[in-house]
């Protein structure tokens, strides 16, 4: 497996700390929205085949933190780190926060996002292959999914994000 | 007039449900194995799978094509005649082949099941075609990217079975079904274990300036501006330097992909029975909108409306498109 985490940006004054911050009390929220993910959507670990134990870091562009991913039913790993700690992965992808999270949902096309350059992936290839093609044949919206698990507040920040991040859409629909 | 069929693609069951309620007439998928040429990582499909998938097809009308359509290496025939067995068993409306040993086997074991012969036979000639149809019961073939509309027109004249041609997607056309660049980088066969530029030989490097190189087998097969769009990592679309192109160039080919939307009445007029859309290894997000525009605009052509063909070119390799042979023979 190749080592491939590099930190992207530098940080600056102050962010170091306010990443640890976010990570901490974002940590909850996604040990719970993994369990449940895991839990309805069983098939996805079969098309990870040997890549359940590959350690991904998905890395929101913008965002002050990344997300380590290890898709391991037995024991399921996904953490926001800030970009400084963040540990050494067999698989990196980057791009914009609302991309990653239309890529996931099937609201954008992975293969044209690559093409425009907009996602970037490094490592083990076959792994992020085999991460994409497990999370495309998922029905419904993981991010609606995620957020309905917290009710009105939560489908209110999905909202936010989306309003927030509106250019990440581009383009939003194809037809 | 010709019927006109949207031929889509699946690589997932979800895939093949966003194709169906997109409006396709046929759905092509495959199993997880070396018998059909998009044997990726964590894609295609389980027995299983593919049972449901029938059945959620037949449901709405929509017929489901199952590909193999590689070629078994000497002596290593089982696999593929197991996976026909299961596509009988299981109700497929049609295999797409390309060997004459897979052809013979469904055709004699089962007379009642359409056979297409894969764009992986390469039949581009009356002849050969002809041959395929008196020997296999062969009812459909899908040509190769290598011929004009008026050449469509004239094979169309000289054949007993319907053609189908691709309208959409990947443009790496070399040597359809004869295609070892792979082979020779990686030891893998795009012809006989179903895959070109196999990911598990890919690798994307990231320069200190941006750049970004795609890697085939440790080999650089092109590097890509800070800026610039990017391509499909196969050797075939690679950018080298050559003594007299020391800056480098396509050799083969380019970045690209093909695009028919704007020829759909000239292929309907020269008797092309089916329209098939490429793209097995991409996502729902693709499947759906590519087959959503093209459903529009066959539909707009058979009520004799002009046809108001959705942009595509997001979806596009490289962000460039092209109609290749189907416009002009001087295309590469
Ligand atoms: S290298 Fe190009 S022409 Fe050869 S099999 Fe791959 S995509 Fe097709």
């Amino acid at each position: 497996m190749i080592p491939t985490s590099e930190p992207t940006a530098r940080l600056r004054p102050g962010e170091g700390a306010i990443a640890r911050l976010a990570c901490l009390v974002l940590q909850p929220v996604l040990t719970r929205v993994v369990r449940r993910v895991a839990a309805r959507h069983p098939s996805l670990f079969a098309r990870l085949g040997p890549h359940q134990a590959t350690d991904f870091l998905i890395d929101p562009v913008e965002l002050p933190f990344a997300l380590h991913l290890r898709p391991d039913p037995q024991a399921l790993v996904f953490r926001a780190v800030p970009r400084d700690t963040a540990p050494q992965v067999g698989a990196t992808i980057r791009g914009r926060f609302l991309l990653l999270l239309e890529l996931i949902d099937a609201e954008q096309d992975g293969d044209a996002a690559f093409f425009s350059r907009d996602l970037e992936i490094s490592g083990d290839t076959e792994a992020v292959v085999r991460l994409r093609n497990a999370l495309d044949d998922m029905d419904g919206s993981l991010a609606e999914e995620a957020s309905a698990m917290f009710g009105t507040p939560g489908r209110a920040v999905l909202a936010r994000l989306r309003r927030a991040y509106p250019d990440a859409t581009k383009p939003r629909e194809y037809a | 007039m010709s019927l006109a069929e949207l031929i889509c693609p699946a690589g997932t069951p979800a895939a093949l449900r966003t194709a169906v309620d997109a409006g396709a007439d046929a759905v092509y998928c495959g199993f997880q194995d070396a018998t059909n040429a998009r044997n990726f990582p964590g894609l295609n499909f389980t027995p299983d799978e593919l049972a449901e998938a029938v059945t959620y097809a037949h449901a709405r009308g929509t017929k489901v094509l199952l590909a193999l359509n590689t070629y078994p290496p000497a002596g290593k025939v089982d696999l593929w005649r197991h996976a026909a067995d299961t596509g009988a068993r299981l109700g497929v409306d049609a295999f797409i082949v390309a060997d004459m040993g897979v052809a013979d086997y469904i055709a004699r074991m089962y007379p009642g099941i359409r056979l297409h012969l894969s764009v992986q036979a390469a039949a581009s000639s009356p002849e050969a075609i002809r041959y395929y149809c008196e020997n296999f019961g062969v009812k459909r073939v899908v040509l190769p990217r290598i011929l004009t509309i008026p050449e469509i027109r004239q094979i169309r004249r000289e054949i007993p079975c319907e053609i189908e041609t691709f309208i959409f997607g990947n443009h790496g056309l070399m040597v359809e079904g004869r295609c070892s660049l792979t082979n020779y980088l990686t030891g893998q066969s795009t012809n006989m274990d179903g895959v070109c530029s196999p990911a598990s030989d890919v690798e994307y490097v990231r320069d200190a300036d941006g750049s970004m190189s795609s890697q085939l087998a440790g080999f650089t097969i092109d590097r890509f501006g800070p800026e610039e769009k990017a391509g499909y990592p196969t050797i075939c679309k690679g950018r080298y330097a050559a003594p007299h192109r020391p800056e480098g160039y396509y050799a083969f080919e380019e970045p690209i992909s093909l695009n028919l939307s704007r020829l759909l009445p000239e292929l309907i007029e020269a008797g092309v029975h089916a329209f098939k859309i490429e793209g097995r290894q991409r996502s729902k997000s693709y499947v759906r909108g590519v087959v959503r525009a093209f459903r529009a605009a066959v539909d707009d052509i058979k009520a004799g409306r002009e046809a108001n063909i959705a942009d595509l070119i997001a979806l596009t390799e490289g962000q460039k498109q092209t109609q290749g042979a189907f416009e002009t023979k001087k295309w590469r």
